[in-house]
């Protein structure tokens, strides 16, 4: 048995301390050690997208990263996406425009759309379906999430003008 | 009923009740959940497809550090199944394997990892037995028999009806067509792995929180299985990340931790593995099916054969309904005079399989609708119109004695024709480029429960009080269908208040009513139906009360947007948390029961209770697909589908339904299947999944998905709350079929069998430019011993529904001539 490693992590924001075993993912740490069990698996072989957060922005596969890579860098997860009790317009978009049917998929796919609106703050409507490739959806049929995220672009877009 | 004419709720566009919940992280699933002192579970598996297990030795496994505990076979001697005729699967496997992945020793550990380390020392002496690995070998080997019991050798189920002479009508038709068509099985995948925690809770009864969409019988067979009273078990079914069939059985990992949980007195908890998900499978029955049709010259069906032959897998599972469902349907959409279906399903070393999304009724569905598309043709007629001379008629009956209520099939097929321009497209399009229509119609529950009873199908309980709020309680599973939302959406518009008003617990045996659970797309019917019921009554309280304050009566009340006033004067006004008070001060506390169960079902001939609903849904759907000749790659630029959902409840949620169904569809169509192959003799030969793994099972993703343009027909149906049908399932069935038609009407192929791939076109190609018939799909039909059928006449030949049969009982064809 190896030893735990006792690490600060900084997540969605805050800083939380944690002791793993060190083959740990971060998928696993965030929501075994963490309580964080926002972040879903489907797979935990990187096939499915369930588990994407964004890491230093980026839309990262959390069981594809272990937790101990994640040392000093910023992760960010579903729990931190709301404002106080106020949806962040991706999340109410998604709940309003039949973007999550089973919700399995959606704090994945919504990381992932973050990950692009916080880039591309107007993105085609292609550009949303490529983002959102890597995550798999057995409901939707994707229309309506594609849909939902557009929406969330222009609400996002209007409260900054 | 209220004085309120307009429906405030019901056909809406609003956020789903728990939309908020799933775009937090906050819904909780089964893996989600954690209790202190909780140990884990990890199940052995067979690498075997069949075998006798000759020993079995755990003692290495138990010695493990961190081990509490491993059971066997030898600890659940009881079998279970979804289905009370096919009680053949056990918790663990005792003596025999019957394909690879099946369930063999358990262990439980402090952690997954030491429970992973301790089944690799569990020693199993296997002595492997011959395999099947698909129906043709099934019907050639009578031994070994997978199972000791169904029809005879590896037949499970065999089965024959017959509703009119349909070889006379046959004979007499301008035309008969025959085909043979092949649907390939396919899986689930739903995102969410199952999983299940059990736990013995403080007051000593047993708690299974788990991913199930059936918690009403999985409490049963977990009594059976445990042999303890019901009374004294408590199954949550927490909220579904996707279920399309694959959560409905009663899983063998939770009957294990339920067992370990109580051996242990701490909570046990599992979450299968992807690869695992596969093995347990439960998945689209691979069929064989042959048509032989009768139409006249001017393009109306006269008789129809149909045979069909299932590939059931390992164990019963829901087969014994998924064999009749590969048929019943059938007569839904079209008249049809007349009508022979025989159907067998065998047993085969794979994974059982079971019900997915449509049940049993895609696959024949995909054989009538190509079979259609090569009639009109055939006849010289355009598809849309041959199949608007036929559409069946509201009210009516099938010649198998279904009883018809509402239908917009006619009106579907105009809308998608008319939205896609399908005229001004089929057989004008360029080379390459082709448009198909299909059409299907589905059932909105089954009339029957899956086992014998006379108790509600669905039960829902309605609690308020003084501070005017509403709980109801349903034992209905939310699997991401969005039946929490139908629940509190009929809730709400009967009492007048928001959606946001209604406090709504489901899927709990100990303390919601039964209801049957999510299948057969039966929720919003059934459990809306007894909600109806139950706010209604509440309402009458509530106005009975209000009345005597408005100095009106009852009847004169109307409840609307958290009001309460006399409808012949508005001004003045009680709140609704202030009528629910003068209810409560007048009737003492409040509540209401409400329950539902189908009508009966005209039909009395064995084997009329599959395929009775209370209503029927309707599609059509029109797929245009561009198909490189070169490569034999299939584009679907874009899909059009109109569904008859008598009342959409949320528009936006039922659009939402459709498209994932089209997607669904689609992905059968073109690429989803549950392959096999043989290991080379040196390594067993063993039958094993080619692609256990969600990378290699294929599956659409947001780039290969078209825009799906959805039509909502709304034709309401009288048994259905509010009118509102099924949206679920029926939408997928279409599909398979219009990307076949569409693909003939590009490049001049038949591709008879599912999927439809670049391999399958190219050599169909092949052949055309050879010459030969273009098309690939199944040679023959096998000979299968069906029994003689039973012989029931139709309604319009002056049957009663029952079966015919001579002094002697045995099917007789001719009805006796009155003395």
């Amino acid at each position: 048995m190896q030893p735990k490693l006792h690490m600060t992590l900084k997540v969605n924001g805050e800083e939380v301390e944690a002791s793993f075993a060190p083959y740990k993912t971060l998928l696993e740490v965030l929501r075994e050690d963490l309580d964080l069990t926002g972040t879903k698996h489907g797979c935990e072989l990187g096939e499915c997208g369930a588990c994407a957060v964004l890491i230093d922005g980026e839309p990262q596969l959390a069981c594809l990263v272990l937790a101990l890579e994640c040392e000093g860098r910023s992760v960010q997860t579903v729990e931190g996406l709301a404002n106080g009790t106020q949806l962040h317009p991706l999340q109410a978009a998604f709940a309003d425009r039949g973007g999550s049917q089973c919700g399995y998929c959606t704090p994945g796919m919504l990381m992932t759309a973050k990950g692009l609106l916080d880039k591309e703050p107007q993105p085609s409507r292609e550009r949303i379906r490529e983002a959102i490739a890597g995550n798999i959806c057995r409901c939707t049929g994707y229309n309506q999430i594609v849909e939902a995220i557009e929406a969330a672009a222009s609400e996002l877009a209007g409260s900054k003008r | 009923m209220s004085a309120k004419e307009r429906l405030e709720v019901v056909g809406q566009v609003r956020r789903r009740v728990d939309g908020r919940g799933k775009t937090t992280g906050q819904t909780r699933f089964a893996d989600d959940l954690a209790l202190p002192r909780m140990v884990h579970c990890k199940l052995l598996r067979s690498p075997h497809p069949h075998a006798v297990i000759e020993e079995i030795h755990t003692e290495k496994a138990k010695q493990h550090p961190g081990v509490h505990l491993v059971l066997t076979g030898k600890d659940f001697p009881i079998p279970f199944g979804i289905m009370p005729v096919s009680q053949d699967e056990y918790a663990l496997a005792n003596v025999r394997v019957r394909y690879v992945g099946d369930p063999v020793a358990a262990v439980i550990a402090k952690d997954e990892q030491t429970a992973l380390e301790a089944i690799e020392l569990i020693e199993v002496k296997y002595r492997p037995l011959p395999t099947i690995s698909d129906p043709v070998e099934a019907l050639e080997t009578a031994e070994p028999r997978i199972h000791d019991y169904g029809e005879r050798g590896n037949i499970h189920r065999n089965q024959a009806h017959e509703f009119g002479d349909v070889e006379e009508a046959l004979a007499k038709s301008d035309h008969v067509f025959e085909d043979t068509f092949f649907f390939q099985g396919n899986t689930h995948l739903p995102m969410e792995q199952q999983a299940s925690l059990a736990a013995v809770e403080g007051d000593g009864k047993l708690l299974l929180s788990t991913s199930t969409q059936n918690p009403h019988y999985l409490h049963r067979q977990l009594a059976c299985v445990l042999q303890m009273p019901a009374s004294q078990i408590r199954v949550i079914a927490c909220n579904n990340g996707g279920g399309f069939g694959g959560k409905c059985d009663p899983a063998n990992h939770e009957m294990v931790v339920s067992k370990a949980a109580l051996l242990l007195g701490r909570p046990v908890k599992i979450c299968l593995t992807r690869e695992e998900v596969f093995y347990q499978h439960r998945g689209r029955h691979p069929v064989l099916m042959k048509f032989r049709t009768g139409v006249t010259k001017e393009g109306k069906l006269t008789g129809m054969h149909l045979q069909t032959l299932l590939d059931g897998g390992g164990y019963g599972s829901h087969g014994a309904a998924s064999t009749f469902y590969t048929g019943v349907l059938t007569p839904v959409t079209y008249e049809l005079p007349r009508f022979k279906f025989e159907a067998c399903r065998v047993f085969t070393n794979k994974p059982p399989c079971g019900p997915k999304r449509g049940h049993g009724t895609p696959q024949p569905r995909f054989g009538q609708e190509v079979q259609l598309d090569k009639i009109a043709e055939k006849l010289g007629m355009d598809p849309a119109e041959l199949r608007l001379g036929m559409v069946t008629k509201d009210n009516s009956l099938t010649a198998n004695w279904l009883r018809i209520g509402s239908n917009g099939l006619a009106e579907c097929i105009r809308e998608v024709v008319r939205r896609s321009n399908f005229k001004e497209k089929h057989r004008k399009l360029p080379h390459g480029r082709g448009v198909g229509l299909a059409c299907s119609a589905y059932m909105c529950g089954a009339g029957v429960s899956i086992y014998w009873n006379k108790m509600p199908h669905s039960g829902v309980q309605l609690l308020l009080d003084r501070s005017g709020q509403v709980t109801v309680l349903c034992g209905a599973t939310e699997i991401g269908q969005g039946s929490d939302d139908v629940l509190a959406a009929i809730v709400a518009e009967v009492l007048g208040i928001a959606t946001s008003e209604v406090r709504v617990l489901t899927g709990d045996t100990g303390l919601t009513p039964v209801d049957l659970g999510s299948y057969s797309s039966r929720v919003t019917v059934m459990m809306g139906n007894a909600a109806l019921q139950a706010a209604t009554r509440v309402r009458d309280q509530i106005t009975v009360a209000a009345a005597e304050q408005l100095n009106t009566l009852p009847e004169r009340v109307v409840l609307s947007q958290g009001r309460v006033f006399a409808a012949e004067d508005p001004g003045k006004t009680l709140s609704f948390v202030e009528a629910v008070a003068l209810a409560e001060s007048k009737f003492g506390t409040l509540g209401a029961v409400g329950s539902y169960a189908p009508p009966k079902a005209p039909g009395k001939y064995k084997g009329a209770g599959a395929g009775p609903s209370p209503a029927y849904s309707f599609s059509a759907c029109v797929v245009e697909a561009e198909v490189d000749p070169k490569t034999g790659w299939i584009t679907v630029p874009k899909i059009w589908i109109a569904h008859d959902v008598g009342r959409a409840i949320n528009p936006v949620h039922v659009r939402g339904q459709v498209i994932g169904s089209v997607y669904m569809g689609l992905g059968e169509a073109l690429m989803e299947e549950q392959a096999f192959r043989r290991l080379p003799p040196k390594l067993s030969s063993a039958l094993v999944h080619k692609i256990p793994s969600m990378l290699e099972y294929k599956s659409l993703t947001s780039l290969d998905m078209p825009e799906v343009d959805v039509a909502l027909v709304e034709y309401p149906d009288p048994n259905c709350p509010f009118g509102a049908k099924e949206a679920g399932q029926g939408p997928l069935l279409p599909v398979m079929p219009a990307v076949a038609n569409a693909v003939y009407d590009a490049v001049g192929v038949r591709i008879d069998e599912v999927p439809i791939t670049p391999e399958k076109i190219l050599k169909a190609l092949e052949l055309k430019s050879q010459g030969k018939p273009a098309r690939v799909g199944p040679e023959n039909f096998p000979a299968v011993p069906y029994p003689a059928p039973r012989f029931v006449l139709p309604p319009w030949e002056g049957g009663d529904g029952g079966e015919l049969k001579s002094a002697d009982g045995t099917p007789a064809r001719k009805a006796k001539v009155a003395a």
